[in-house]
């Protein structure tokens, strides 16, 4: 079968040479997933991504990274040392028949292997480069380094995030560059559509600090406008109120729900006063005080709440929440159109019922293993040539045969002599 | 002449509200497409009505929530119950759209008769982008939700703070900002197709499908080695040291430093002055910097309390150590790196005044984005878009207005 019947999907006619490291590695995933031609290119012996956890049972081997099959997937997969003579010859025969080259390397490095996007515009006028870095390719930081923490730190997001009386703290599994690379793929898309009506190719210079400052709204705008910092608070938050809780301990853990107020507390309140009244629980809520709204169905407004009221109906519910599990919960609000959620562990969303009904995960079959293995499915469902997995993530240079003998017509002896220099 | 947008002359009509469903369009509309909003007075945008207001005075064009997500668009009022204004909004897909955007929970497009379709049958090179938090279909699709609880769901809140502590909750609508970029995404792939072939078709996402792309690794993890990730502080499986250091200052100040290789180490104690500590033995591998993290992050910040964060910052980034201040909505609007490349970006919006709006995270060489307008008042281009976008007559619009279907 043509590679590209293989791939069939709405970007089947694109090739894209992958250069990332882990900094733009789900870019090239979400594009080849969706039926492009996306060629890994990894250094000799294997892209640091590879050295990721968790490993397929816990052995740590670069063949057997999670973190690489999970975002790897429908690549192919060469190996090529950009940095000697003959092997950047090979990548500008590579960009020739490529439409988008995608890298993450520190600014300027490309450019020094004379790589840059106006060496390879040169090679391929219409080629698109999309460039991924941790402070873009402009700018009074833009050679300066940083990992997911410091991205988290720089964007706003550790300020308001952990509890108040230790330091500011991040997401577990962090994010930062993974939101950049989807960031990159719609750019990328973005630059191909262009160059579909115009014929131009461009360069895309995609920013991780701004790609985390789009997931830390609106920290600039309650400072612009209010002159206020919001903080971190554990599970609280204020939005320029009294402190709201947005996780509550319950039985088994803990469930995701906010008092707010207006319309969200006119869904959510009714039926949970309700659901206390008929378990006798009422606690702070019997309380006839005259801070008590009469209807929580009229909008109640959340600025004018005190602390102390607050505080009292949170308790209120945390004492009624504390013989129920995250599942008996979550089942009355799913009943009752209450939004109250359960705080899912990793367990719960690989066995979450409503993810199972949608089929969202999948088989990709590992030939090497002889076994499929369950991969997160899509993020997007389409009526018309929808995604896929077309192939479990390329091990190291699995598709150098391919791709240096096959399409650049590369001979055997030819493959000898760079594998022994180091060049694939 | 004005440089050329990327979507020049692509039409969507802008169904969505609170949060990833706006951005994208945003987004769209910043890369050059024209944007219809449409919303109600009848329901309005919860965003509209919650802070941040200017000057804390609360009001219905006044929250800075709602704008940043809906700049560039022109802005109508529907009241989609009546079908008279059902009649409007099947007018702008048949005779303009090019692109639906809705953002409603399962059942409320279709009360509308916008249901997807009815609205390819009339038009089937019509692209229709739907999300909702669990997506539109399956069990639990009609639970209503937004994304301050989504990432409680969406398995965030449960490996967010310290091993010895209750969960924190990550900050804002999580799972909004995680999905809106593939929204973005799969639009455009379905743009490119859609060119070749002149197909249209109907794409539906769930924040929580999109959130959990995030996470496949510790998913994965739990399926193959039954391991369920918990909460790791700011500790990492790749640098030593790592984590959050309080610097000088009054209120919180703090720096957040990565060490994550022999040479950035070298760097680092280079920096700090390679004190007594560092030359112990213990802290001379990777290994030995894990073993002994706790005590490792003390000396960090016996040497971080005496400098800013900014001074902690530079000195680290001018060695080579990855290092950046832990900035508050403050410090981002004075970011120079920011300001720099003209992220924050000023409009006039005709309540609030001039504030700040944010551009997209990435530029391009040829076709820069654009913020061409603040985002519309309920109701502001009522006129202009019933009038000089649909070619409606007075008389039409204004029995429009007597029956009630503009508000």
């Amino acid at each position: 079968m043509e590679e590209k019947e293989k791939r069939e999907g709405l970007l089947s006619d694109y090739r894209i040479l992958d250069l990332t490291d882990h900094k733009g590695v789900y870019c090239g995933k979400v594009l080849a997933d969706l039926g492009a031609d996306v060629i890994k290119v990894e250094k000799p012996g294997g892209d640091a991504t590879r050295n990721i956890g968790p490993f397929y049972k816990d052995i740590s081997d670069p063949e057997r990274s999670l973190y690489w099959w999970a975002y790897n997937t429908s690549k192919r997969g060469i190996t090529l040392n950009i940095e000697t003579a003959d092997g950047k010859e090979i990548f500008q025969r590579l960009v020739k028949t490529a439409d988008v080259v995608v890298e993450s390397s520190p600014r300027g490095y490309m450019d020094s292997l004379g790589l840059g996007y106006p060496a390879l515009s040169e090679i391929n006028p219409s080629i698109i480069m999309t460039s991924i870095s941790p402070f873009g390719q402009t700018g009074p930081y833009k050679n300066w380094k940083a990992d997911d923490l410091v991205g988290w730190a720089m964007a706003g997001q550790a300020y308001v995030t952990g509890d108040d009386d230790r330091p500011p703290c991040q997401i577990s599994f962090p994010h930062c560059y993974l939101v950049t690379g989807c960031h990159a793929a719609s750019a990328t898309l973005a630059a191909i559509y262009y160059r579909e009506l115009s014929g131009e190719g461009q360069r895309v210079d995609v920013s991780m600090q701004e790609s985390v400052l789009w997931t830390t709204l609106v920290l600039v705008q309650f400072w612009d406008m209010m002159k206020l910092n919001l903080f971190r608070a554990g599970s609280r938050r204020s939005m320029g109120t009294a402190l709201f809780r947005l996780a509550f301990p319950c039985k088994d853990g803990h469930v995701g729900f906010l008092i707010a107020g207006g319309q969200l507390a006119s869904i959510s309140m009714p039926p949970l006063i309700k659901w206390m009244a008929e378990e006798k629980m009422l606690g702070a809520f019997e309380d006839k005080k005259d801070w008590g709204p009469k209807d929580w169905t009229q909008k109640v407004d959340a600025m004018a709440l005190t602390q102390e009221i607050v505080d009292a109906w949170e308790d209120s519910i945390i004492k009624f929440f504390a013989n129920k599990t995250k599942a008996e919960i979550y089942e009355k609000a799913r009943e009752e159109g209450m939004i109250i959620y359960p705080v899912s562990t990793t367990k719960d969303l690989a066995e979450n019922a409503q993810l199972k009904d949608r089929d969202f995960y999948v088989e990709v079959e590992h030939p090497e293993l002889g076994k499929a293995i369950t991969y997160l499915g899509s993020p997007y469902k389409m009526t018309v040539a929808p995604w896929r997995i077309s192939r479990r993530a390329p091990q190291i240079g699995e598709h150098n045969q391919e791709i240096y003998e096959v399409e650049l017509g590369l001979s055997k002896d030819e493959m000898r002599l760079l594998k022994e220099a180091g060049v694939i | 002449m004005a440089k050329k947008r990327i979507f020049e002359g692509l039409k969507i009509a802008d169904f969505t509200w609170l949060g990833a469903g706006p951005i994208a369009v945003k987004f769209m509309a910043n890369m050059g497409a024209t944007v219809i909003h449409i919303e109600s007075y009848t329901r309005p945008d919860i965003c509209r009505v919650s802070p941040p207001y200017k000057d804390w005075k609360p009001g219905i064009n006044r929250s800075a929530f709602f704008a940043i997500f809906n700049d560039s668009k022109y802005g109508i009022t529907l009241n989609l119950r009546m079908p008279q204004a059902q009649k409007v909004a099947r007018k702008i897909i048949n005779e303009w759209a090019d692109v639906v955007a809705d953002a409603h929970l399962p059942g409320i497009m279709e009360k509308f008769g916008l249901d997807k379709e009815t609205l390819r049958k009339d038009k089937p090179e019509l692209i229709h982008i739907a999300t909702a938090l669990q997506g539109k279909t399956g069990p639990y699709s009609t639970m209503p939700g937004h994304g301050m609880v989504g990432v409680s769901l969406g398995g965030l809140t449960q490996i967010t703070g310290w091993p010895d502590r209750d969960p924190t909750v990550p900050f804002g609508a999580l799972t909004d900002f995680l999905t809106f970029p593939h929204m973005i995404t799969a639009l455009i792939a379905a743009l490119i197709y859609k060119r070749k072939t002149g197909k249209g078709q109907y794409i539906e996402l769930s924040q929580l499908e999109c959130s959990a792309q995030f996470l496949a690794p510790p998913i994965m993890d739990y399926m193959i080695n039954g391991r369920v990730l918990g909460r790791l502080g700011n500790s990492s499986a790749y640098a030593a040291p790592h984590g959050v250091y309080r610097c000088k200052g009054e209120g919180e100040k703090w720096c957040a430093i990565a060490v994550s290789s022999d040479d950035e180490w070298r760097n680092f104690c280079h920096v700090i002055g390679n004190p007594e500590w560092t030359r112990d033995p213990e802290f001379a591998t990777f290994m030995g910097r894990k073993e002994k993290e706790n005590e490792l992050n003390g000396f960090v910040e016996e040497w971080t309390i005496n400098y800013t964060p900014q001074e902690v910052m530079r000195k680290m980034q001018k060695a080579g150590v990855p290092a950046g201040v832990v900035a508050s909505g403050e410090d981002l609007v004075a970011d120079p790196q920011l300001n720099h490349r003209r992220t924050h970006v000023v409009l006039e919006h005709p309540e609030i005044g001039p504030h700040f709006y944010q551009a997209p995270p990435y530029r391009f060489s040829k076709t820069p984005h654009k913020l061409t307008m603040p985002a519309p008042c309920l109701g502001q281009h009522n006129e202009y878009v019933l009038k000089d976008i649909l070619g409606m007559s007075d008389d039409e619009i204004a029995d429009l207005v007597v029956a009630g279907a503009l508000e």
